[in-house]
């Protein structure tokens, strides 16, 4: 039996770490992800959850506290955002390869300057190489069902990694959406209590992290993760498959696929900017157009197998950016480009950056813009990436 | 163009900060969903202030809402404060709004916009929901809201109510929807 | 198994995966031992001597020296193992009592 009820997607997230009976909780407060921790520190007083909940001054040490006790063994969450992500950056390495399972919320939001709360992807993106796994939700359904997800494939033996489960500044942190809670005694059974491991550290018996050693130490433990990562993908597919057993859904693994049966025209984006692209998906295949959309839901491992198979049915593919990297392209855009290198040709709109509003209608309009350039043989310009800024009016 | 207008409707509601704009949203999405429909409830995106204008918006549908983008058509508007009128032209704002609803305790006049009134802050202040000096309308609006716009039953949103409030404090406040629901009336 | 050159397509999960755990456990961590980079009393030029008329037993020489070699516990005298005290200097630097004299090797 599932429970209906109607959360914000903070909140979706707090719940999601009450039902998975995360042990330790350490976080330093942000806007807009405040109220998750918020939320898990009133769970922790009404008796709810039964965890340590340390309080500590920065998002540093929040990331360093929960590094500690994953070490431990424990089941470990913390949550932040933006200039809180990129503070917790060298910790974020340590984590990683000390191979800690821990789980993180990054409610997604622009970096100063200037001041700006609203939701783009440069802060979770700009962490894509530290060894992470790194996901991110459509609704608020997805940021519950992930978080869940997220503890199963970080703490699965064959990957042993910490997982960042993403989403967006307001348009879902703050919005109110209904969702499908699985029963307690279900998660329980899917997500039973961490295992321990043979390096858990333990009071009289300790032991150095990350000790001087020769340089081919370091290229060993690299290795080490890359293969973690390599096995991550078959055990995200599997995770989600089985999600289904307790909560009647799953999504696709690495990517969803919308509409992508017989697509001449894909679209690559992720995020909740996602739900608007599907409806403009819907209304240009009811005028015929063949298109799709691959909306990727890890970027780190990168779907890779997924693009090529989704290219090589493609004309051409439309990368939608809400991170670029100045004096290159769109994040995703050089990502998709390295995979499916040469098989199609390959647009990059960058949008959507400082949480500017981009909705359906003005999908349609891209999207449709995307196609007729490739079938006017336009998209010999697709070289740069075409920033869409409508207030401005015209275009060059 | 828009495929999905006639499931999906899209409102705007305008209140000041400290009224509870946002929870009127949020108990109307939850009723709502109770009744099998599919809802969002969306606050002002980013810092709000005690007595500045909020604008929350509210989304329900019979399909599942794909979209996040903020409303920009509401077929519906509820304004919590008659006053805010003179200082925002609908005009702009929300000139696909057919129907209005206004906190206010006299027949209100917007043109051709059919107009529903009721006088929520009387209602508040005769329960005593009054939070360091603003009358809090929420619940009496949005009672108000279901009906006028027929998101809701009464009782749905009293059944909504329950995961806001508790004690004395839920009590009064589903003795407000059940006054605002009887007494909104057409201008 | 041996090569220079490497590509990974996983094949059996579990069993790369407590491959790599090994490999992890063996490059990641390290276990404090006395004498973890060999006998490092052979790297001594000075030597630490503790006088004991000087020493109040509080222990910061103990707590401080990096090899581990130094026992000591409340209420008592430390003492040195040589096998493997590398004669940083260390201890005597932190001995409020300047209790710890380094002498030249072998004098
Ligand atoms: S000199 Fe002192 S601090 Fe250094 S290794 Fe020897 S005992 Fe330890
Ligand atoms: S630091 Fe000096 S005084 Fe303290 S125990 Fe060691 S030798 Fe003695």
């Amino acid at each position: 039996m599932v429970r209906r009820v109607v959360l914000i997607g903070n909140h979706a997230v707090a719940e999601a770490v009450k039902m998975a009976r995360v042990q330790v909780v350490a976080a330093y407060p942000i806007t807009p992800q405040t109220i998750i921790v918020e939320r898990i520190a009133e769970m922790v007083e009404r008796g709810e959850l039964n965890a340590k909940y340390i309080r500590v001054e920065s998002e540093h040490s929040a990331l360093a506290a929960v590094y500690g006790a994953a070490m431990g063994g424990a089941r470990a969450f913390t949550a932040t955002s933006s200039h809180g992500l990129l503070y917790m950056y060298e910790m974020l390495w340590w984590a990683a390869y000390s191979k800690a399972p821990i789980v993180m919320a990054v409610v997604t939001r622009t970096i100063g300057p200037p001041w700006n709360i609203h939701s783009d992807h440069h802060d979770i993106l700009s962490v894509r190489d530290s060894g992470w796994i790194i996901a991110m939700a459509e609704n608020v359904q997805e940021a519950f069902d992930l978080t869940l997800q997220a503890f199963r494939i970080g703490e699965d033996k064959r990957v042993l990694q910490p997982v960042m489960v993403g989403l967006d500044a307001f348009v879902l942190s703050h919005t109110a959406e209904p969702l499908e809670l699985p029963e307690q005694s279900d998660v329980d059974a899917w997500l039973p209590p961490r295992e321990p491991l043979p390096f858990v550290m333990e009071p009289g018996k300790p032991f150095a992290v990350g000790n001087v050693g020769p340089n081919e130490f370091t290229m060993e433990l690299r290795w080490c993760v890359w293969r973690a990562m390599e096995r991550a993908k078959r055990v995200i597919k599997e995770v989600d498959e089985e999600y289904r057993k307790i909560a009647g859904r799953s999504y696709g693994g690495l990517v969803e696929r919308y509409r992508l049966e017989d697509a001449k025209y894909v679209v690559v984006a992720w995020g909740a900017w996602c739900g608007d692209m599907k409806e403009a998906v819907d209304i240009l295949r009811s005028e015929g157009y063949p298109i799709g959309l691959l909306r990727i839901r890890f970027a780190r491992p990168f779907p890779r197998e997924e693009l090529i198979e989704a290219a090589s049915g493609a004309k051409a593919m439309l990368v939608m950016d809400r991170a670029v990297s100045m004096g290159m392209e769109g994040i995703f855009s050089m990502e998709v480009k390295s995979v499916v290198g040469g098989r199609v040709p390959v647009k990059n709109v960058v949008a959507g950056l400082g949480g500017v509003d981009v909705s359906y209608d003005e999908f349609v309009e891209i999207f449709r813009k995307f196609i007729d350039e490739y079938e006017s043989g336009k998209y010999i310009d697709w070289t740069l990436p075409e920033w869409y800024m409508p207030w401005r009016g015209g275009s060059r | 163009m828009d495929r999905a207008e006639p499931l999906l409707r899209e409102y705007l509601i305008l209140s000041r900060g400290g009224q509870g704009g946002v929870t009127a949203s949020r108990i109307l999405a939850t009723a709502a969903v109770l009744e099998g429909k599919y809802a969002q409830a969306i606050p002002q995106f980013g810092a709000e202030r005690r007595g500045a204008i909020v604008r929350s918006y509210l989304r329900i549908s019979d399909e599942p809402i794909k979209r996040h983008s903020r409303v920009k058509q509401p077929v519906g508007v509820s304004v919590f404060s008659a006053r805010i009128l003179e200082l925002m032209d609908l005009n702009s704002i929300a000139p696909t709004a057919k129907r209005v609803l206004v906190n206010s305790s006299k027949p209100v006049h917007l043109g051709d916009r059919e107009v529903f009134y009721v006088d929520a802050t009387s209602i508040a202040l005769e329960l005593n929901l009054v939070i360091a000096g603003w009358p809090v309308v929420n619940t009496a609006m949005a009672a108000a809201m279901a009906k006028v716009f027929e998101i809701a039953s009464l009782d749905s949103i009293l059944e909504a109510m329950k995961n806001f409030f508790h004690g004395k404090l839920l009590e009064a406040n589903l003795e407000a929807a059940r006054r605002a629901w009887d007494r909104v009336r057409k201008a | 198994m041996n090569g220079k050159f490497w590509k990974y397509v996983p094949q059996n999960l579990e069993l790369e995966a407590e491959e790599d755990l090994r490999n992890f456990l063996r490059y990641l961590l390290a276990h404090p031992t006395p004498g973890s980079a060999g006998a490092t009393g052979t790297w001594r030029t000075l030597k630490p001597v503790i006088h004991v008329d000087k020493c109040v037993k509080c222990g910061m020489c103990w707590l401080y020296c990096p090899e581990n070699v130094i026992t000591w516990r409340p209420g008592e005298y430390p003492s040195i193992d040589y096998t493997y005290c590398k004669g940083c200097g260390v201890c005597s630097s932190v001995c409020p009592r300047g209790a710890i004299e380094m002498v030249v090797e072998g004098e």
